[in-house]
């Protein structure tokens, strides 16, 4: 329901050179688009009911985001997600979640630093108590929609070393906060993001046992960028099916080699396995942690790998077009290959996948 | 068989690099390792020095002003040239025109033409693809009827790379239709700036302005820039493609392209190690280095084999193929090195004069794009599909 209506929505008011035209201005991202799609409720689909949302399940994330990647829509909606899931977890900021969902307030997720390499745990920016305040140090790299950003949900060590997974905490931070620097800059596929450097930026803690919160939040960013790459592979596949029957050479549709039918064929069978892969993901996102973490990891492993498969045959299914700026099929190919550097690539998943295995 | 080369060629490999050392100015040559914007200028800058050392055209013989090197010398040449991180010689004019001109053309052809080639008097591009001949590129439209002393152009051309800063184009165009589609084809020197020529740009995924359409609308061009026999034009085309093809292999820039990846994975990070010592990460580089020194080999036996630079067309087009998967996969292996950094994009960083601080390492501003760029080489040349036929027909006949 919920899906249909957002599904309506950016086809309507969404089309490609709509979103281009979004992509490439200097907020990168649309408020407008943004309020009216608070307006239909459909932020409250990224959060529980007990928080003041009406979702927030797997399903329920997939769902939006599927169709977010159908329109390679670029708003907050990936920064929204993990910072309102934050905030439930930890609980207590109910008027916040409400404005965030009403329109009214945008958050960013920054947790990824510039030498973390989509490790959880290598976190080196530090909270001390000053008094009874918290004062944030160290970078944030590549924090999506930062300059969007009334508040930002930050990691910081309170004790231990990079690596360890205690003493993690996560904190809020106003963005216009003292010694809060951003630098924004754009995207290759589209939208802005930016650096966040921290000095002795005061800040409201929101847990100092922030592991387990990360993981499942992570998790959570896991269903819906694996959803996002669902909804891009779709549109991929689409595309490049009426490409191979409409784009004639040496008197034939090139749909008609079976060369290019096989290639074809290997990847409509990768976009499936990969479906199954994030609504295992999204079905174990209510599980316990072994289910929710293992089918996390095997999705964005199997994303990576499908995507970029996927993207790099679109292109060269296409030939020359496939190239150019002026067809959407290049859009999508770039956002697909980026999802696989956002939120761990294939390695890292791969690499914890197997650690899973060798735990249980 | 015995792989090395002799000292002699190991004299000239070092005479070579001493030039290079001298020579290459490094401000191009940084350009070139982090895939910064390279400008008409800068290649121009490049020819002239090669030009001034007599070098510019490696494998053209003497008498038309090429060094007269052997095989192995231009294959050393070629290597070490993009070790060094020098621009890639632009092959329109240098390696595609300048051969077709030396065995096809007139004396007057070869007298006025080539040395404008050398000294950089003419940028050339080249008119072969088609908006419905790529692949399939004997399919091609553009048509030129005979009227007295000059032909008359009409159609359109697509996909020209640098046609933006050309003064001169060669074109496949149709002077026939009857018989084979490949028979009615000749090749034909048109001058860009002739009226009823128009240069449209296509912008690439990556945002970049590299390539273009032209249009010919009545377009008059004399008789005397027909190269060869009116309708033979597909045989010197394709004297031309395998020359183009064998040169994709580009050994040298995998072997550079795999140096910077190297470099890349030694300083990027993971788990507090450098990312090149990651067990998954070093099995990825290791693969393709493997391939790489396979190919090297190939590539070896291949100029062994031909007494020409022009390699037998199977060979040539395997050449092509692994050649291009070897650099797509370079180029896709420095992308992911970069982690989240692989996704900012400012546009400005990547011309020599940006004022602002780097996101992220200093190198990784051209990175992605240039691995969306690389997405070209399996296409381009005879797509690496067209390239599996040839080997299909013409060496397994199946």
């Amino acid at each position: 329901m919920l899906a249909e209506t957002l599904g309506r929505f950016l086809q309507k008011r969404y089309p490609v050179e709509v979103r281009h035209e979004i992509s490439a201005s200097a907020a990168g991202w649309s408020s407008a688009h943004w309020a009216e799609l608070a307006e239909l409720g459909i932020l409250g689909g990224l959060v529980p009911e007990a928080a003041g949302g009406f979702g927030g399940s797997g399903f329920d994330i997939a769902a939006i985001f599927e169709q977010l990647g159908r329109a390679m829509a670029v708003e907050p909606f990936l920064g929204t997600l993990m910072a309102t899931r934050t905030l439930a977890m930890v609980g207590g900021h109910d008027e916040l979640i409400g404005d965030i969902l009403g329109g009214a307030s945008i958050l960013a997720f920054a947790h990824e630093e510039p030498t973390s390499r989509y490790d959880l745990t290598n976190i080196a920016a530090r909270a001390r108590l000053d008094g009874d305040t918290w004062l944030l140090n160290g970078s944030k790299a590549v924090v999506v929609h930062l300059e969007a950003a009334d508040d930002i949900v930050v990691s910081a060590r309170i004790a231990g070393a990079r690596g360890d997974r205690a003493g993690i905490g996560l904190f809020l931070v106003k963005r216009a906060a003292a010694g809060v620097g951003v630098e924004g800059y754009p995207l290759i596929d589209g939208g802005r993001a930016g650096e966040l450097q921290l000095a002795n930026t005061p800040s409201t803690l929101l847990t100092d046992d922030a592991y387990p919160v990360l993981e499942d939040v992570v998790a959570a960013g896991i269903v819906a960028l694996s959803w996002e790459a669902v909804g891009i592979m779709d549109m991929i596949k689409t595309t490049t099916l009426d490409y191979l029957r409409t784009r004639q050479q040496f008197g034939v549709p090139i749909g008609k080699f079976q060369a290019l039918q096989h290639r074809m064929a290997t990847v409509a069978l990768e976009i499936e396995q990969a479906r199954s892969a994030a609504i295992n993901a999204a079905n174990g996102l209510q599980g316990d942690r072994a289910k929710r973490e293992r089918s996390a990891s095997a999705a964005k492993y199997t994303i990576g790998r499908a995507g970029t498969l996927v993207a790099e045959e679109a292109i060269q299914l296409h030939g020359g077009m496939g190239m150019t700026w002026e067809l959407p099929v290049s859009h999508l190919a770039k956002r697909l290959i980026m999802i696989g550097h956002q939120l761990g690539d294939e390695d890292h998943h791969l690499a914890r996948f197997i650690a899973f295995e060798q735990a249980a | 068989m015995n792989l090395d080369f002799t000292p002699e060629e190991e004299e000239f490999r070092a005479e070579v690099r001493s030039f290079l050392k001298a020579k290459l100015p490094a401000r191009i040559a940084d350009k070139v390792r982090t895939g910064k914007r390279l400008h008409k200028k800068d290649h121009e800058e490049w020819h002239s020095i090669l030009h001034e050392r007599g070098w510019l055209a490696s494998h053209w013989p003497t008498e038309f002003g090429g060094p007269g090197w052997t095989t192995a010398q231009a294959h050393i040449f070629d290597e070490e040239v993009s070790l060094a991180f020098a621009p890639r010689v632009v092959p329109f004019g240098v390696s595609m025109l300048g051969p077709v001109l030396i065995k096809y053309g007139t004396s007057a052809q070869k007298e006025h033409w080539l040395p404008r080639i050398l000294d950089g008097t003419d940028w050339w591009c080249q008119g072969y693809s088609e908006p419905g001949a790529g692949s399939d590129l004997a399919s091609l439209k553009t048509s030129a009827i005979r009227e007295g002393d000059h032909y008359l152009v009409n159609g359109q051309k697509t996909w020209t790379t640098l046609a933006q800063y050309a003064d001169m184009i060669f074109c496949l165009v149709r002077t026939s239709t009857e018989g084979k589609k490949q028979s009615g084809i000749s090749f034909l020197l048109i001058d860009m700036t002739s009226p009823g020529v128009e240069v449209r740009p296509i912008i690439t995924l990556e945002g970049e302005h590299e390539v273009n359409e032209i249009f010919f609308t009545d377009v008059r061009v004399p008789v005397e820039n027909l190269v060869g026999e009116e309708n033979m034009g597909w045989t010197y085309a394709k004297y031309l493609l395998t020359y183009e093809r064998t040169s994709e292999a580009r050994i040298g820039a995998a072997t550079a392209a795999l140096s910077f990846l190297k470099e890349v994975a030694q300083d990027e990070e993971k788990g507090g190690r450098p990312l090149a010592e990651d067990p998954f990460f070093a099995a990825r580089i290791a693969r393709v280095e493997i391939d790489l020194e396979n190919m090297k080999t190939t590539n070896l036996r291949v100029l062994a084999d031909s007494a020409s630079s022009a390699a037998p067309l199977e060979l040539s087009a395997m050449l092509k193929i692994r050649g291009t998967e070897i650099r797509q996969e370079l180029a896709s292996l420095t992308r992911i090195a970069l982690g989240p950094y692989a996704q900012p994009f400012v546009s400005e960083a990547l011309d020599e004069d940006f004022p602002g601080p780097p996101i992220g390492p200093d190198y990784a501003a051209g990175i992605a794009a240039h691995y969306f760029n690389e997405r070209k080489l399996s296409i381009f040349a005879g797509s690496n599909e067209v390239q599996r036929e040839i080997i299909t027909k013409v060496s397994l006949e199946l």
